[in-house]
């Protein structure tokens, strides 16, 4: 008989919600929920990462989602060091390759990385051993974020399966609607994305949901999710609208035209009084609040599911190192 | 004019079944060449190897002057003899831009210095290819252009355009035109569709390209001079040119293996060796050029080697350069994915590799006949062997091939009488 080898899992990352099944989804999000209740507790530190070294390379400004997983990964005992670009030696013109290998050399277990450049993550994780999280790549993906509102909206609405949610504003450059639509067709959610046509990309219907310009869509959905309109698309001839007055006139998200009952959700940072209304945000419609504290435990559950978790089933984010 | 290193002609002999399609030969043969020149051609027993007139290249980048580190005339023509090439012609968007008669005639006495095969230089259609003022084509010209282009960049002004055509005449030659609307392209790093959506990168619109064709055509027809379209892409492009050659427009036009055999699913990968310009398109695209290479309305394979030193692709796609190697795989990639599948014949992929380009460019056509200078490639359509990255002659390995398996390999090529390769 010969030998029985058990093969080598994979190391597992988390690069894109396209690589994710229901079943991961649905543990992550247990995992959240439980380290919820930790959090309630006087001593909110768990030992569980203890010994283990996380480090947050940020090549573009965030304040929230780094925050979190510095604080996340804190709240699980683990060490942890953050890098920014400005002020690094990336500013002296060192390649993502080399800072990688560079960092590499301390051994870290998991590398949760920002990139304005789509695709970094998948590089990362082909030149280190550790475990990769996406924290958001240019245009294309931010799974933490999916994650985290999908966590903020099951506990506002007690369920995710059947929901109806429309996300609002440019999604032609949002990472955050690209990793929502993909997540909410995986827990049998439906999305309606809303803008101007020149903020929806042609063929996006193809990830599974529905697109329309008419904002008076948005009367459908159990949720509306309004989405930054970036300024930087409004430089002087690359503007994708008119002005930002017009946009805000179109398809601004005013008390007028949020529903009772429905909630407004929005990733963070706020143009307020852009695409949303000062009055809706303070609304008790809102859930920016939820969703700040949801990207907590939503993190500390990815670096645990990454780190501890021995999933029977498939691992989570096939990225196969 | 094409120039390579001078010396004596070889003499050997070669067997195998002999396709020659522009001559209409198909039968197993033994070609006796003395001295650089085909001596004789007697019936032969029949055999696995296939002898065809050798390939020809009509778009190449061979990175010199400037970016000696990526590719160099000399490594430049050796990775083209391993593909199986007796004649490559390559692209003036160097450092300095080939559009000088002192520049040209550097390239051709490096090329007399260097070249294992015959390298010929295409200047370009304006100075410093910036589209304002034309070069002095007939100086060019006389100097031993092989032909005009601005590749890399379209020519934006239709005015300058059309002066260029017009004035080509005095130096006889086609002008080969990159065509892309530079304003419907910008911040496009893959086609706009499907794939670009989801992966949320800029999209590049095949109008982009064809929109441009169209004008380009129009250009050509008012001018009564010929355009040769370079590395189309879109089924769009297709049309208009199907279109335009109905009309009686003077118009030639080629197509890259990897427009040939990927599709946009590949960027899936967001690997930056399927990052060229023009992007990969849709599977119809894909299709829409296979038809009209087999119709012959695409006359010429091109590789459109752009060959980028590695840590410049190392980094994430949108940062990375546009542009793939091909000297050394274009024959086994289309006889791996086209020709063993049944979707092109071999006779008609050796036509568009060898006779078509060759046609197209005014050169020497391969020819297998007593007396003919010996250009003459040797293959061996069941060897497999796989694409990696130390196995190439070219200084660069950014291609889409990388770690597969293809089957069909160039074992022997002899170009202008010289046996320059052997596998």
């Amino acid at each position: 008989m010969p030998e029985l080898r058990l093969p080598t899992p994979p190391r597992r990352h988390l690069l894109s919600v396209a690589d994710l099944e229901r079943a991961d989804v649905e543990r992550i999000l247990d995992t959240a929920s439980s380290l919820g209740s930790s959090l309630d507790r006087e001593v909110k530190k768990l030992p569980t990462l203890r010994g283990r070294t996380v480090v947050n390379m940020f090549y573009e400004s965030s304040t929230r989602t780094l925050a979190s997983f510095e604080l996340a990964a804190k709240r699980l005992s683990a060490d942890t060091m953050s890098i920014r670009s400005a002020g690094s030696s990336v500013d002296k013109g060192e390649s993502l390759k080399d800072t990688i290998l560079t960092l590499s050399a301390y051994d870290p277990d998991v590398i949760v990385i920002r990139h304005p450049s789509i695709g970094a993550p998948q590089l990362v994780a082909r030149w280190s051993d550790a475990h990769v999280v996406n924290a958001g790549d240019g245009k294309h993906q931010h799974p933490t974020q999916a994650l985290l509102d999908l966590y903020a909206m099951h506990g506002a609405l007690g369920r995710l399966d059947g929901l109806h949610v429309a996300i609002v504003g440019d999604v032609l450059h949002s990472r955050v609607a690209r990793s929502l639509v993909q997540a909410l067709t995986l827990v049998d959610a439906r999305s309606t994305l809303v803008g101007p046509p020149t903020l929806l990309p042609r063929g996006i219907e193809s990830l599974g949901c529905e697109v329309t310009t008419d904002i008076g869509e948005i009367a459908h959905a159990d949720v509306v999710y309004v989405l930054r309109m970036q300024r930087e698309r409004m430089a002087a001839g690359e503007a994708f609208v008119p002005s930002l007055r017009e946009y805000t006139a179109l398809y601004g998200v005013t008390p007028e035209r949020v529903r009772p009952g429905q909630v407004v959700m929005h990733p963070g940072p706020m143009n307020r009084g852009v695409e949303i209304d000062p009055r809706v945000a303070d609304s008790g419609a809102s859930l920016v609040t939820e969703q700040v504290r949801a990207g907590l435990v939503v993190r500390m559950a990815v670096l645990y599911d990454l780190l501890v978790a021995a999933p029977t089933q498939a691992p989570v984010g096939a990225g196969v190192a | 004019m094409l120039a390579c290193r001078n010396g004596r002609g070889d003499s050997l002999v070669v067997e195998g079944r002999v396709v020659a399609p522009a001559q209409g030969i198909d039968e197993s043969l033994r070609v006796t060449v003395t001295d650089g020149v085909i001596s004789a051609l007697e019936p032969a027993p029949a055999s696995a190897l296939v002898v065809a007139p050798a390939f020809v290249d009509p778009h190449v980048h061979l990175r010199t002057p400037g970016r000696e580190d990526e590719e160099t005339i000399a490594s430049g023509a050796e990775a083209a003899a391993a593909g199986g090439y007796c004649a490559i012609l390559a692209m003036p968007n160097t450092d300095p831009v080939v559009d000088s008669a002192s520049v040209l005639e550097a390239l051709l006495e490096r090329a007399r210095e260097e070249a294992v095969i015959p390298v010929g230089f295409m200047a370009a259609i304006s100075k410093g290819q910036e589209g304002q003022e034309l070069t002095e084509m007939a100086e060019l010209g006389a100097t031993g252009a092989s032909a005009f282009t601005d590749d890399g960049r379209p020519v934006v002004s239709a005015g300058l355009l059309r002066r260029a055509l017009g004035y080509s005449a005095v130096a006889g030659m086609p002008l080969a035109l990159h065509c892309e609307e530079p304003t419907l392209s910008r911040g496009g790093y893959a086609h706009e569709g499907r794939v670009s959506a989801e992966l949320g990168l800029g999209g590049y619109p095949s109008l982009a390209e064809s929109l441009m064709v169209e004008r380009d055509l129009a250009l050509a027809e008012l001018e009564g001079r010929r355009v040769h379209l370079m590395h189309l892409s879109a089924r769009e492009s297709v049309a208009a040119l199907d279109r335009a050659l109905a009309a009686g427009v003077p118009a030639t036009a080629e197509v890259t293996p990897h427009h040939l055999v990927l599709t946009d699913d590949a960027v899936r990968s967001l690997d930056a060796n399927v990052k060229m310009n023009p992007p990969l398109r849709a599977e119809e695209d894909r299709l829409a050029l296979l038809d009209a290479l087999r119709r012959g309305a695409l006359g010429c394979v091109a590789t459109d080697h752009a060959p980028h030193a590695r840590h410049e692709k190392e980094v994430p796609f949108e940062e990375a350069p546009f542009g793939v190697t091909g000297l050394e795989t274009a024959f086994a990639a289309l006889h791996t994915h086209l020709v063993i599948p049944g979707v092109l014949t071999l006779e008609t992929l050796l036509d568009r590799m060898s006779t078509g380009p060759a046609r197209t460019f005014g050169l020497d056509e391969p020819r297998i006949e007593v007396g003919a200078r010996a250009n003459l490639v040797v293959l061996d359509l069941d060897r497999e062997w796989q694409v990696t990255e130390d196995g190439f002659r070219s200084l660069s390995a950014n291609s889409w091939l990388l770690g597969e398996t293809l089957r069909g390999r160039v074992v022997r090529t002899v170009a202008d009488g010289r046996l320059v390769h052997e596998a």
